[in-house]
């Protein structure tokens, strides 16, 4: 193997972020490396949510320092000034990371193909011609090729989850965050977006899950951690998480959980 | 019937004059409202707040007033003290009249939009005006429609208002007619022609919904 020193692929360094009073992030790092598969676990109210929206500018952390493939999103000065990137510079940098919501949020007016076409064709200027084999391709992965002039309204939740998949990967992302992509789901549809996932995962994506699924959790992630109130209170493998948890909190939690 | 085909050369007339103020409203006030619109919903309170209170003046005066204003009050206001003749002031006054209602249909139907879609649209990498053109405003028509259409079937009615600055629309030319002749069938024959634009326009938007029901939010 040729021993190349690169970036990680994502570096949080000490992010704080509060709304209001409620200090909803206390200083949460973490560092991915390419190729790595994250699963973040934690009670209801942890942050684990904000933690995401904060590594892509969904929302603004009040300090501390996100890095996406070596780039800085937002710096923090000694003297505790939060610096963003400019806009355009943010909106760059951020386009390296697709995200999957846990309500889809598919864009309704727009058929399955367009909400896949839609951000490769205005953000980054490709032709028809060049972006449409490619989502076609990525319907076809996640099993949705017949759907791709259906409007999103038509699909089931799974199958809403699955095209959401797809159209975060036709801008050709880096990184992927999903956050608890199968919540919303009735049962007997998590299958179809698990196998989705488990699938990207084998192909070596990038990948930053927040899960309630501790199957998946335990199965699929290279790393698991574990958080609650606003910080990461455990982290490591998930035979060693899952198996020989070592604080008290992530016991008392993974014994309510499984 | 001899009578209708005589009365039916000045009515026609005057339904120009009406189709000419309504379609100009529309074409201005719709743009001009959706201008409105973005404003109120803009991060610049300076503009939410002169938006804000152009509406409540707007909707909160008789459009009649509005227009009487500034064809008789506007030429002596200081600074901006101008002239009109009839026909340019019926104009200004529905179109600004009109934009304020427009604004707030369209405010309603962008607000309506949920925060996921704005959010999706941002984490593609779609910077705020391409979220808004190609994301919320597309979805924002459908949800409008109903009250637009609404809206647009009112000012057909409204521009027989233009009467008080003297101007030969359908109705006054209607009115003109049964005073001249004493019979009220002028009227009748108006009354005829507004439902006929009217049920023109119910169609159009008829049509409209039609299409954009080929989605479900
Ligand atoms: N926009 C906001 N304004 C105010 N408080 C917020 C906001 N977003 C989140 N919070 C609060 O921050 C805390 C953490 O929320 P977050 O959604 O990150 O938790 P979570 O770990 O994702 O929980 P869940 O498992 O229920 O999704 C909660 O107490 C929540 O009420
Ligand atoms: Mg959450």
């Amino acid at each position: 193997m040729p021993s190349t020193t690169t970036e990680p692929m994502l570096v949080a360094r000490d992010l704080h972020k509060r709304f209001g009073e409620h200090e909803v992030l206390r200083g949460v790092s973490l560092t991915v490396g390419k190729g790595e598969v994250i699963a973040v676990i934690g009670p209801s109210g942890s942050g684990k949510s904000t933690f995401l929206r904060c590594l892509n500018h969904l929302e603004n952390i009040d300090r501390g320092e996100v890095r996406i493939a070596g780039e800085a999103l937002v710096t923090t000065t000694a003297d505790g000034l939060c610096r963003y990137a400019p806009e355009a510079e943010a909106r760059r940098i951020c386009q390296r990371m697709g995200m999957v919501f846990q309500h889809f949020n598919l864009f309704p007016h727009l058929t399955v193909l367009q909400n896949l076409i839609e951000a490769p064709l205005t953000v980054k200027g490709l032709s028809r011609a060049e972006i449409e084999p490619l989502a076609d391709e990525l319907l076809r992965k996640v099993g949705l090729f017949a759907k791709r002039d259906a409007y999103p309204s038509r699909l089931s939740g799974g199958q809403k989850q699955r095209v959401a998949i797809a159209r975060a990967l036709a801008m050709a992302p880096d990184i992927m965050l999903f956050d608890e992509p199968t919540s919303a789901l009735d049962p007997e549809l998590t299958g179809e977006v698990l196998r989705s996932m488990r699938q990207l995962a084998d192909e070596h994506m990038t990948m930053l899950v927040v899960t309630h699924e501790m199957s998946f959790a335990r199965d699929v992630s290279t790393r698991t951690i574990f958080m609650d109130g606003g910080e990461i209170v455990e982290a490591g493998a998930p035979q060693e998480l899952f198996g020989r948890p070592q604080q008290a909190r992530t016991q008392a939690f993974l014994r309510h959980m499984l | 019937m001899d009578y209708l085909f005589q009365i039916l050369g000045p009515l026609l007339a005057g339904t120009g004059v009406t189709l000419q103020v309504f379609a100009l409203t529309l074409l201005l006030a719709v743009p001009l409202g959706l201008g409105l619109a973005l404003l109120r919903l803009s991060h610049w309170p300076l503009a939410r707040t002169l938006v804000g209170g152009y509406v409540w003046l707007m909707r909160g005066t008789p459009l009649m007033l509005q227009m009487l204003f500034i064809y008789f009050a506007l030429p002596f206001v200081p600074v901006i003290g101008i002239r009109l003749p009839d026909f340019p002031a019926a104009i200004l006054a529905f179109v600004l009249n009109y934009a304020a209602y427009f604004a707030e249909i369209f405010r309603a139907g962008i607000q309506s939009v949920g925060k996921g879609q704005y959010e999706a649209a941002q984490v593609l990498g779609m910077s705020r005006a391409q979220t808004m053109r190609r994301i919320i405003l597309p979805q924002m028509v459908k949800r409008i429609l109903p009250p637009l259409s609404n809206e647009t079937i009112t000012l057909v009615k409204d521009t027989s208002l233009i009467y008080v600055l003297a101007m030969n629309d359908l109705l006054r030319a209607a009115r003109g007619l049964v005073q001249r002749d004493f019979t009220t069938m002028p009227f009748v024959v108006a009354a005829a022609f507004y439902l006929v634009m009217t049920l023109l326009l119910t169609w159009g938007f008829a049509r409209l919904e039609k299409k954009y029901a080929v989605y479900d939010d």
